[in-house]
């Protein structure tokens, strides 16, 4: 099980406290699958994703942003249980939707970086630290499930 | 997965345009980062006496790297051709594991977002993301 420190727990929620759910998530999902087109496999079911405009402009891919960064504040809520808090949703990404867990990784690096634009110069590389251990433990338990 | 196309060859110009001119310090921060963030990378600095992200050393060599991935631009045409003595270095020389490329290249691309907001769209984030895959499989292309 990953250890956070009190100061670690700190600085993710301190992170966490200047993310708006509704503007990051969005942004992050799109930057995804401009960055990964590949990705697009998992949202036949959105409509258009086939340009850069019709990614950027999709309601659905937005709104699914909007899911997908709310559950990372499940985590953020309870850092000593991230991999209990994602166990059914990895077996859902394992067994229903069969997603690469690779794309975890990818997902995480444009969510790191997607909040790098917004926080600029506070997200100096202490803190980008932490944060990627963070997210690594979102990740790993995201895959844990997988057989 | 790496062929650069020309939107995305103008894209890289435009942006690198505004960028190298902080090559400096992009390089410090991005190494200094790698280095916090993903500290397996330290093992490649093991000669140096302080390998610490604030380093003399790691600033110098930041600086280094980022002066050699700017000049990559202007051989975006033969990104192979134009990077060969650096491939033979990083094979013979240094033997850097490849995998390390992609995470000082994610590194890179975190201080661009830090520094250029505004301009680091997904479009621009894709293109950039590409050539520094393109410059990492050019100096991996000596390796075996």
């Amino acid at each position: 099980m990953v250890k956070f420190t009190e100061q670690e727990r700190d600085v993710v929620r301190a992170v966490w406290e200047k993310v708006d759910v509704d503007e990051i998530g969005p942004e992050a999902l799109i930057r995804v699958l401009i960055t990964y087109p590949w990705t697009e496999r998992y949202f036949g079911k959105f409509g258009d994703l086939f340009s850069i405009s019709a990614v950027s402009t999709n309601a659905k891919l937005a709104e699914h942003g909007k899911v997908v960064l709310r559950s990372l504040g499940r985590a953020v809520e309870d850092m000593d249980n991230i991999k209990k808090t994602y166990a059914e949703l990895s077996r859902l990404h394992c067994e229903k939707i069969h997603v690469d867990p690779d794309n975890f990784r990818l997902l995480a690096d444009c969510i790191t970086i997607t909040i790098a634009c917004k926080l600029k110069s506070t997200f100096n590389s202490n803190v980008q630290a932490t944060w990627q251990k963070f997210l690594t433990a979102v990740v790993e338990a995201m895959t844990s499930q997988y057989n | 997965m790496t062929s650069l196309t020309p939107r995305d060859k103008d894209t890289i110009k435009a942006f690198m345009a505004k960028a190298s001119v902080y090559a400096e310090e992009i390089g410090k921060d991005a190494l200094c980062r790698m280095i916090a963030v993903y500290p397996q990378t330290k093992t490649y600095f093991s000669h140096w006496k302080d390998v610490s992200p604030t380093s003399g050393h790691v600033k110098k060599h930041g600086i280094t790297i980022m002066n050699a991935v700017a000049d990559a631009v202007s051989k975006l045409d033969d990104l192979k051709g134009g990077l060969l003595s650096l491939s033979e270095l990083h094979a013979f020389t240094l033997r850097v594991d490849p995998a390390n490329f992609k995470i000082l290249s994610h590194n890179i691309l975190v201080v661009m977002a830090i520094l250029f907001p505004e301009e680091f769209t997904p479009e621009v984030h894709v293109s950039m993301d590409k050539f520094l895959a393109a410059v990492a499989l050019s100096l991996a292309e000596k390796y075996r």
